[in-house]
């Protein structure tokens, strides 16, 4: 965004450092004066709430690295140890866990409002792909985090989901050994999950900025979907933004602290609270709930597919549940943004969402029927839902005639 | 068109609840075949605190019943004497302590008395050993268990537990199992050395370590094996919980300066967006 | 300038932005300092940071040395030529003036209890063992910069600016301390 340049600094100081390094000028253009549009709910709080807990997480983060040992033998202790001994240590090591629940929790709404709101779709396709680029990291970071404290789920999600790699063809074996530093789990692949756990964040950090470069180039999207006409239609990021963010994240902060304080391990599993054991496999493993969607998407590939074998197929439907999300900007032809004008789409939608849900519940139960069944069905919607469904009702679809700008709308609503 | 969305909308959902309602009543694995009867535990819910006379007892029936096998390895004799535990003296702990010997390399008798410093000295010296004194079984080190168990419940009990804050699976777990030490069903062939458990729905190869009357309480507490389950169900989760208290205290803490905060953002928020028609 | 009501309001609004940004301040700060205090020494750590000593042991003339956060404490059971000796320096020869009584406790002057740490740049000094090199006076010397302790842990030659460094003790019993 360009020509909202009012940074006139009088100071010398102030002038010498912006002849020479800008980000005075920077800061107060992209932090201060941003022209964001008025009309934007509660629901696009979540990115804001969403870098305050990526925040949190680098925070508790460094510190419970100061105090834990990536040592087979000693990982389970040392996490043990913070909790008993650290000053604070249970406080921090709760809300580290509990962290990466909120923090999906939180993408997880921030990514339906984007696909609720077509926040995806021309210009801002690359602003939508990072985010997904940043979702996958987020992944990766989670699952490798969840290994450290080496207790029985640690060990076994680890072997799980180390040996989806197994399933390539060819490479495959190698891949995982490579992988794991060794023919099984063992002390190497904790010492490599440590040290990435500890860079990923901030790679996202990074990738974070981008996005929200990406954002700043065609500005917010917003619940119409009609592009900010005049400054009549937007407010400044600050304060009517960082006000409206801080509120949201405040609000958010208090189901943070009640898990924290009150029930620091019921998102957990109670099998994490005994040491690995290669020996002995839990008699049902579940991943964090934050990944049963995904879970249940790559158990519910249990047959051959002409030559793909139950295994690879299963590996290509989860990896293609997350791979297609990057193509959702070209596969939606609608030229309305917004759900709200969108008739047709709407109901798809919200079976979509409900579809989502059910497929976490799925991914928490054995693979027996009805539940293997139900997989298969939930499954099949969730890619119908972005390959045929989107494309399909974006051309049969007529859209509901859309408000001429942000104000109108606005003013449409204060008269109800 | 609006109403016909919103009507599509619960149908959707209604059918859906209904749908995922009566599956997760499906019991999902039939391990246990005894319900567990859950305790009212005084450590319970976001109120619940613990009973320093509780684990006072809970201790005696784990240092004179379990200890004997069983390890606490994360446990430091100073625990026992800290606020929120078993709060015992510091001079009982320091007696107490001085009965248990730790094993040091570095010095020239190669062991020495324990002190509030030391953790609680394993029972056996080596795996190998607790694998040859317990028919082949290591019994497992109690500084965590009762958090590495936890009761089987049924939909809508598991989703209301995120409301209600309840932590307590662990110990009714043990309380369940402890009480359970029955006679094996008929057609059930038990192993030698190997002990029937209903609670477990299946053997153990630890027999009933409770009796009536084996431990002799201070006061009138009865003397009972449920009693001796109750108080040493609630002292394991203290071993594994030890900062429960401070936890929870702290939580209301923050939970009330979140409101009042909340509270002022809101105003602040609202006197700021008042000019702005959105 | 401006009606009394637009400055009531706005007097109001000032407060409300003040107090809740004030809030908002304590509650980072209370949020943020866990996140400091853990590095501080933890409850295991704090746990041994006081030690008791059984001196039975100790014949006189012999020294231990025990470990006490992470220092080595040297402890000596004094014979009574040590302690004449160490009577019977003026005080004017001393770099770091003190009389013998206050290197003890009264009633034990035989034992000597100290942090064995050279007080010159941090080196472990001989003269715990028997037949190590006590130095020139008898107590203790560090192989470092050649610093001399005499028998009552005072300096009396070489780079050291102080003498050996008394840690916080006291007497439970006869034979009984408690370090710290």
């Amino acid at each position: 965004m360009s020509g909202n340049s009012s940074y006139n600094p009088t100071n010398p100081v102030a002038k010498w450092l912006d002849s020479r390094l800008p980000i005075m000028r920077f800061s107060k253009e992209h932090l201060l004066d941003f022209p964001t549009p008025k009309n934007l709910n509660y629901w696009w709080t979540f990115g804001a709430i969403l870098a305050f807990i990526l925040v949190v997480q680098i925070a508790t983060g460094v510190v419970l690295a100061m105090n834990y040992v990536p040592d087979s033998s000693l990982a389970f202790d040392s996490v043990e140890n913070i909790r008993r001994n650290v000053n604070y240590g249970r406080i921090i090591q709760a809300t580290h866990a509990v962290g990466a629940s909120m923090f999906f929790a939180a993408v997880y709404v921030h990514i339906g409002r984007g696909l609720y709101y077509g926040s995806y779709k021309e210009p801002r396709e690359v602003l939508w792909i990072l985010g997904v680029v940043i979702f996958v990291l987020m992944m990766a970071t989670a699952f490798m985090g969840y290994v450290l404290p080496w207790g029985q789920m640690s060990f076994w999600a680890a072997t799980v989901i180390t040996n989806i790699f197994s399933a390539i063809p060819l490479i495959g074996d190698p891949l995982l050994q490579l992988l794991r530093g060794g023919f099984a789990v063992d002390n190497p692949t904790l010492n490599r999950f440590f040290s990435l756990h500890y860079l990923l964040p901030f790679v996202i950090a990074a990738v974070v900025v981008l996005h929200i470069w990406a954002l700043h180039v065609p500005g917010n999207n917003n619940p119409v979907g009609v592009e900010v006409k005049s400054s009549r239609d937007t407010v400044p990021f600050h304060p009517y933004i960082t006000m409206k963010d801080l509120l949201a994240i405040v609000v958010f902060l208090i189901p943070f602290a009640w898990f924290v304080f009150f029930a620091p391990d019921i998102l957990g599993h109670p099998d994490n609270y005994k040491p690995a054991d290669p020996l002995i496999t839990p008699p049902h493993i579940v991943p964090e709930w934050y990944f049963l969607p995904f879970y249940a998407i790559l158990r519910a590939i249990d047959f051959d597919m002409w030559f793909i074998s139950a295994k690879l197929g299963g590996v290509i439907f989860f990896g293609g549940s997350i791979l297609v999300l990057f193509f959702v900007p070209w596969l939606d032809g609608s030229k309305t943004r917004s759900g709200t004008f969108r008739p047709l789409f709407k109901p798809f939608y919200w079976l979509f969402i409900f579809n989502f849900f059910l497929l976490t519940y799925l991914g928490a139960q054995l693979a027996v029927e009805p539940y293997s069944t139900l997989s298969k069905i939930a499954t099949a919607y969730y890619f119908a839902y972005f390959l045929i469904i989107l494309p399909i009702v974006s051309r049969i679809e007529t859209p509901k005639p859309l408000p001429a700008s942000i104000s109108e709308s606005v003013l449409g609503k204060s008269g109800s | 068109m609006n109403k016909m969305n919103r009507f599509f909308k619960s149908v959707l959902l209604a059918v859906g609840l209904g749908v995922s309602g009566s599956m997760l009543a499906a019991p999902a694995k039939a391990v246990v075949v005894i319900e567990a009867e859950l305790q009212d535990w005084s450590f319970g819910g976001i109120f619940g605190r613990y009973d320093k006379n509780q684990l006072q007892r809970g201790f005696q029936v784990f240092q004179q019943s379990c200890a004997a096998c069983h390890g606490a390895k994360q446990i430091s004799f100073r625990n026992l004497s800290e606020e929120g535990g078993p709060a015992f003296s510091e001079s009982q702990v320091k007696a107490l302590a001085a009965e248990y010997t730790i094993i040091d390399p570095e010095l020239e008798e190669g062991e020495r008395p324990a002190t509030p410093a030391d953790n609680w000295p394993d029972p056996f010296p080596t795996i190998k050993d607790a694998r040859a004194a317990n028919n082949g079984a290591v019994p497992p080190d109690f500084s965590v268990l009762a958090k590495a168990r936890g009761i089987s419940q049924k939909f809508p009990a598991w989703a209301l537990n995120y409301f209600t804050g309840y932590q307590e699976g662990g110990a009714d777990y043990i309380y369940n199992l402890l009480v359970n030490f029955k006679d094996a069903p008929e057609g059930v062939d038990v192993l030698p050395g190997q002990y029937w458990n209903a609670y477990y729905g299946g053997t153990l190869a630890m027999a009933s370590p409770l009796f009536d009357g084996m431990i002799d309480y201070e006061g009138d507490f009865p003397e009972t094996v449920e009693q001796y389950a109750l108080d040493v169900a609630a002292f394991m989760m203290w071993m594994a919980e030890p900062q429960l208290n401070s936890r929870k205290q702290m939580g209301f803490q923050v939970l009330v300066f979140l409101f009042v905060l909340t509270g002022l953002m809101i105003a602040v928020k609202r006197k700021l967006w008042s000019k702005v028609e959105h | 300038m401006a009606s009394d009501a637009t400055t009531d309001t706005t007097t109001r609004r000032d407060f409300l932005y003040v107090a809740t940004g004030a809030l908002g301040a304590v509650g980072t700060a209370a949020a943020v300092w866990p996140l400091i205090d853990q590095m501080n020494p933890d409850a295991s750590t704090l746990a041994l940071s006081t030690i008791e000593v059984d001196l039975r042991p100790i014949m006189v003339g012999e020294s231990i040395t025990v470990m006490w956060r992470g220092q080595p404490i040297f402890i000596r059971h004094r014979t009574e030529d040590d302690i004449a000796q160490a009577k019977a320096v003026p005080l004017e020869e001393l770099k770091d003036p003190a009389t013998d009584a206050e290197r003890v406790t009264e009633g034990y002057e035989q034992w000597l209890v100290q942090i064995g740490i050279c007080t010159h740049l941090g080196c472990v000094p001989t003269g715990q063992k028997s037949g190590s090199n006590r130095g020139d006076y008898g107590g203790w010397f560090c192989p470092c910069h050649g610093s001399h302790y005499d028998t009552a842990g005072r300096i009396r030659k070489g780079p050291a600016p102080l003498n050996l460094v008394l840690p916080d003790y006291r007497f439970l019993s006869d034979t009984l301390i408690k370090i710290g």
